[in-house]
């Protein structure tokens, strides 16, 4: 008796859903490193050019827009450069938080049988979103070579726009997923947000178009603050102002806290809600 | 502590010289809240909402349970549909949590998933010992341990290689059930399917349940084969709508189960 004094799971000492959460997902690394290896391997296991894909759906997009727009828009430097960054960083945001509604979704039939801290879902498929990020890097610096564009060191600081855009991309997926848990229909509309989304950001077209009088609207949007950081450091090659990174880190940290509390505090629900 | 076991006599349990108690429920309830039409869309919610229209449904699906289970029982549970077998598992296993009370389990608890649940068709053999392992909480080095029994124990040979949308619906079955109890579990809980492919591994698996009961685990069981769960538990309770009916020996509980239906 007095060896198991200390229970292995004690449903009371649940009361803080945020913090045990984070607890747990630790417990389970390695679940989180199996499923994001399992969505890389399985997502062009049947095709033959395989994970090459990754890096050539984001440079045919390129490739395309550029030859469509670039005589419309007069953007200084290198078009392609700043029309491929700007389609990186939005793609990251549109599949993260797409793959984390139907990562859950997929993960609700384990959820009705055995435990698994829920938020693992949408933490694998932002971990997911970060691999396919990190291999479209290489297109990226292909297409700055080919293009003749300058390689700036403020490449270095790359890394932490991508770690914004993840906390970004988490907080809002970890609150799409709840939502759809509720109502299946939020998918759906969602894709249509999406698309207004990405016209509303400065992606294909540069940001000197705005009008004066509009660019403080624009800087209601939290993308356009996550683009800018993303392109301040490949396409202009300096490093962001006070001005421009508090906005962007202000979101994602926001966020991230935002969505995780929310998903946290409905999860115990989940099991029988879908 | 010790007094508040002694005030519970439990006969069944003496065999194992002293009481060690693997789960206790302390006045354990759950409520399931569900709206009584299905809305399915935001905007029929946010109307609904503004003119107060949704109303919900709530049940009890457990309500007011106390139990303790002790190492090395194998204990059972019977009952009608919906009577809150699955429920109690469910709070058990910590896939619900109580509405109510208090849940401590004083072990590690697997659970024998659905079969095929959490397989990836085009991973292979191999692959998918190591997810599923990882979805039932083992590291890396816990399934490099017990890797090469696993593959020996489900009879898939050079199989294990290739991706699992090629196996048959057999060897699906018997690669989940090689996994999930690959490892001496300390509470396994078993609802319904211990009915895995053809004879000669049905045998097998009851010797394995057979080695985990000899070796101390506990074990908990759900089934509406009611000759089996006389068979294999050493107590049985009968649930009905939420409560405990009938707690103790099998062929005791199990007939008055019976007598009431």
């Amino acid at each position: 008796m007095a060896s198991n004094t200390k229970p292995v799971y004690d449903s009371a000492s649940y009361r803080v859903p945020a913090a045990s959460e984070l607890k747990e997902l630790g417990k389970y690394r390695y679940l989180l490193r199996q499923l994001i290896r399992r969505d890389i391997l399985t997502r062009y296991k049947r095709s033959v050019l395989g994970v090459a894909w990754t890096m050539l759906n984001p440079l045919g997009t390129m490739l395309i827009l550029s030859l469509v727009f670039s005589n419309l828009f007069n953007a200084e430097g290198s078009y392609p450069v700043y029309i491929l960054s700007g389609i990186l960083a939005w793609n990251f945001f549109a599949q993260g938080t797409n793959a984390a509604m139907s990562g859950l979704m997929w993960g609700s039939g384990l959820m009705k049988q055995i435990y698994v801290p829920r938020t693992i879902f949408g933490v694998s498929a932002i971990g997911t979103a970060l691999v396919n990020q990190l291999l479209s890097l290489v297109p990226l610096f292909i297409v700055i070579l080919t293009t003749r564009s300058p390689l700036f060191v403020t490449l270095f600081f790359l890394p932490v726009p991508i770690i914004l855009l993840a906390f970004f991309t988490l907080g809002i997926g970890l609150i799409l997923s709840t939502l759809s848990t509720y109502f299946p229909d939020v998918s759906e509309m969602y894709q249509i947000l999406l698309t207004a989304w990405m016209y509303l950001t400065p992606i294909i077209y540069p940001e000197t178009i705005i009008p004066e009088n509009l660019i403080r609207v624009f800087r209601f949007n939290p993308m356009y603050h996550m683009v800018k950081m993303f392109r301040l450091s490949v396409y202009e090659g300096r490093l962001p102002l006070m001005t421009e990174f508090l906005p962007a880190l202000g979101w994602a940290v926001g966020m991230l806290v935002l969505g995780w509390i929310f998903f946290t505090s409905k999860s115990d629900e989940y099991a029988y809600r879908i | 502590m010790l007094t508040e076991f002694k005030l519970k006599p439990d006969s069944e349990n003496e065999q194992f010289g002293s009481m060690q108690p693997m789960i206790i429920l302390d006045n354990v309830a759950v409520k399931y809240r569900v709206p009584t039409e299905r809305i399915g869309t935001f905007k029929e919610f946010a109307i609904r909402t503004l003119q107060r229209r949704v109303s919900y449904k709530s049940f009890w699906a457990l309500n007011d349970v106390n139990l303790e289970i002790q190492k090395g029982e194998v204990f059972g549970l019977v009952g009608n549909n919906g009577a809150g077998k699955s429920t109690m598992l469910k709070v058990i296993s910590r896939v619900l949590r109580p509405t109510k009370g208090r849940v401590r389990a004083f072990g590690k608890i697997a659970p024998l998933l659905e079969l095929g649940a959490g397989f990836h068709p085009e991973l292979t053999g191999r692959e998918n010992i190591y997810l599923n392992g990882s979805l039932l909480g083992y590291s890396k080095e816990e399934m490099d341990r017990v890797f090469d029994e696993i593959v020996d124990f489900s009879e898939l040979g050079t199989f294990i290689e290739a991706p699992i949308r090629s196996y048959s619906s057999g060897m699906h079955a018997r690669l989940g059930f090689s996994v999930a109890t690959a490892h001496l579990p300390e509470i396994l809980i078993l609802d319904e399917i211990l009915s895995v492919g053809d004879e000669a591994f049905q045998h097998k698996c009851n010797d394995r349940m057979k080695r985990f009961r000899e070796n101390g685990a506990t074990i908990i069981m759900v089934s509406h084969g009611l000759s089996m769960v006389e068979e294999m538990c050493s107590r049985v309770a009968w649930l009905d709508h939420g409560v405990i009916q009938k707690i103790g020996d099998p062929l005791e509980v199990i007939s008055a189960y019976r007598g009431a239906n």
